[in-house]
């Protein structure tokens, strides 16, 4: 068996293996939601193909879902909802569809559901399904055509990717988190920079953080190019997984989680690159720019284009400072943003909104500042109301929302005005991305609390 | 699939690197159900801009994009693949793709051919000191050939193979569907399915 964690999944999970063609991998998963499945199911239909295991694919609805009551109002989103719903009751797809206790954005409610497991090939059409990489899983983002593919086939032809450890060693500061991790790790690598690899994630600080931690790190691995992210199960997994919903039990439980265990590379695997981070040395870290590798730690100052020595880079930090209204030497402190969005599949969790709270309790968001907390799922909701969470955010002037994939990309009535600013605890910073000209900073969520507060962006370490 | 061999077609230069998918077809135009129509979508921000290249007539017919590195990077939408085809484009060429994009384009048809980026910017000048100027894409040889450049190509051998038969990926694997029935049978009985809990 070779190597690395990644090269272990892989092979086994292939199918079929020929000289000069892809492997055809198994897919252990398949996650639907609303907006890349739709054209799937008609090529399905017009080919008369069926859909080879509705027992191995699950259906939420995510991206278009208003955050208030009520029903969908825009009409083309709710036929798309519609359409999600239509095709999952001809093909015998289980849904959660708005409004059940179970709905949320798909990569909150799989692991929650502990669907997600060690070792499991996991699909989607959504680049952020990385996040599962978390367990172990090799999870990666596919298009709509792939989609039809494991529909019918339950199978993908995949070209095997390279290996890349990123291994972030030490222990990280009081106020840096998972998010810092991540951003440090883009800013380096670049929005390029893994393009073709798998990342593992090592090292004491990663073994250190909480499985929703390991989530919102993997989860942005697509963001440094990379398909997927992945942390190799421990402990800290095991304890997570045992007792869910869909974790295995009894003597099944015993023996996944001797397989489980075996699921690390090994000590003399070879990488085909490796980099490494000293925990210690990382801070809070906001983007600055519009793409998620432009991004500097809180201390800093918007960067100098002509700092950059690619011509590219100087081009892309040239449009981007325009765009996002910025004068290079401005500290990034002193920048003032309209919006606060706390939510997503990076961080949208329990956990992430109680480091929020507790940022934000007793005190009041700044006069003019809008901040909108919106749970990744209607458990991790009903889990934070039960909390007090809810009411924590409400008296602090912030609003309490519904579950759904929100303000991160704007498919719903949760959008950026032309010209407002936000501090986001999403995945990107594109132009236009939370709304048609509205400018995005990634941070944390402690950043994206400290900063509602204040009104510029700020740590906890300033309030 | 259509069958590709070569193309030729307009060259349009878009002088940009590190375009997204949230450029190339906004959120906004994703809630369609349907798999045409997106070519009003095709980088609709940017083409508010009088400026930008799509809105100068001498680019209008162009069917052959040349983007700078990193071309697709971000969410795995094949909208942007559809929106692409659906204005008209064939090819794509850039020195650095976003590796879902670029599987997403092989699965349609659009070619991405990646060159080195000294060529892309030798096309560049080309396309601008003569908009409207022709680039020719062989598939076959791997070669892209404008008014006095010709440079080489990179497409994996399996995708190439695939463009120039027009053959479709599920037609394949579903000839091969008895080693999936096979490897199903040899699967560890504590997976978990979606039914039940």
């Amino acid at each position: 068996m070779a190597g690395t964690l990644a090269e272990k999944v892989w092979d086994a999970h292939v199918v079929r293996r020929a000289q000069g063609e892809p492997d055809l991998l198994y897919i252990d998963l398949h996650l639907l939601h609303e907006v890349t499945s739709p054209q799937a199911f008609d090529g399905l239909r017009l080919a008369g193909r069926s859909l080879r295991r509705p027992d191995l694919t699950l259906a939420t609805e995510d991206h278009n879902v208003p955050t208030t009551p009520g029903p969908i109002t825009d009409p083309v989103s709710k036929t798309q909802v519609e359409t999600l719903r239509r095709n999952c009751a001809e093909f015998g797809v289980r849904l959660f569809p708005m409004g059940d206790v179970d709905q949320g954005i798909v990569h909150v409610v799989s692991p929650q559901l502990g669907l997600t497991q060690p070792g499991m090939t996991i699909v989607c059409g959504d680049s952020h399904t990385s996040t599962h990489g978390a367990f172990g899983a090799l999870a990666f983002g596919i298009g709509t055509s792939e989609v039809e593919h494991v529909l019918a086939t339950q199978s993908l032809s995949l070209t095997p990717f390279k290996t890349l450890a990123v291994t972030v060693d030490g222990e990280l500061s009081d106020g840096v988190t998972a998010k810092d991790i991540v951003l440090a790790v883009i800013a380096r690598v670049g929005t390029a920079g893994g393009q073709g690899y798998v990342i593992e994630f090592r090292g004491a600080a990663i073994r250190a953080l909480s499985m929703e931690a390991r989530m919102t790190v993997c989860n942005m691995s697509i963001e440094a190019g990379a398909r997927a992210g992945m942390i190799a199960p421990d402990q800290t997994t095991f304890d997570y997984l045992q007792g869910r919903p869909h974790a295995p039990t009894g003597a099944d439980w015993d023996e996944a989680v001797a397989l489980w265990s075996t699921l690390r590379s090994e000590d003399d695997a070879v990488f085909d690159d490796e980099i490494h981070f000293d925990a210690a040395e990382l801070a809070p870290f906001v983007t600055w720019g519009t793409n998620p590798g432009q991004g500097l730690p809180l201390s800093a100052s918007v960067p100098d284009p002509a700092s950059f020595e690619d011509d590219s880079d100087r081009a892309s930090a040239t449009r981007a400072l325009e765009y996002m209204g910025l004068v290079a030497g401005t500290p990034l402190r002193q920048i003032r943003v309209d919006t606060v969005f706390v939510g997503s599949c990076t961080n949208g969790r329990i956990e992430d909104l109680r480091a929020a709270a507790a940022v934000i309790q007793g005190h009041h968001v700044a006069e003019g500042v809008r901040m909108l907390v919106v749970p990744g799922s209607a458990k991790v909701r009903l889990e934070a109301e039960a909390e007090g969470l809810d009411k924590v955010f409400s008296d602090a002037g912030a609003e309490w929302r519904l579950a759904g994939c929100s303000m991160c990309l704007g498919m719903n009535p949760d959008q950026l005005a032309p010209g407002e600013r936000s501090a986001s605890t999403s995945n990107r910073n594109f132009e236009g991305r939370q709304g048609k000209g509205g400018r995005t900073h990634l941070v944390s969520p402690l950043v994206a609390a400290a900063t509602a507060l204040r009104g510029t962006l700020s740590s906890p370490a300033d309030l | 699939m259509d069958q590709f061999t070569t193309h030729t077609g307009a060259g349009v230069p878009l002088r940009r690197s590190n375009v997204d998918t949230d450029q190339i077809i906004p959120a906004e135009y994703l809630k369609r159900v349907s798999r045409s129509g997106f070519e009003d979508g095709l980088f609709a921000a940017w083409r508010k801009d009088e400026a930008f290249v799509l809105n100068n007539p001498l680019y209008a017919d162009g069917s052959v994009l040349v983007a700078g590195p990193d071309f697709g990077t971000g969410s795995s939408r094949e909208h942007a693949v559809w929106a692409l085809m659906n204005y008209g484009f064939r090819v794509v060429i850039a020195s650095r793709f976003a590796d879902i994009f670029r599987g997403n384009s092989g699965k349609q048809g659009l070619l991405t051919a990646q060159a080195s980026q000294s060529d892309v910017e030798l096309i560049w000048g080309l396309l601008e000191s003569e908009p409207g100027a022709e680039v020719t894409v062989d598939l076959r040889s791997k070669t892209i050939t404008a008014k006095g450049i010709l440079a080489p190509f990179e497409l994996d051998d399996y995708t190439r193979w695939r463009l120039l038969e027009g053959l479709d990926d599920i037609s394949l694997t579903l000839s091969h569907a008895a080693d999936v029935t096979s490897f199903e049978a040899k699967r560890a009985g504590y997976k978990p399915t979606t039914i039940g809990a």
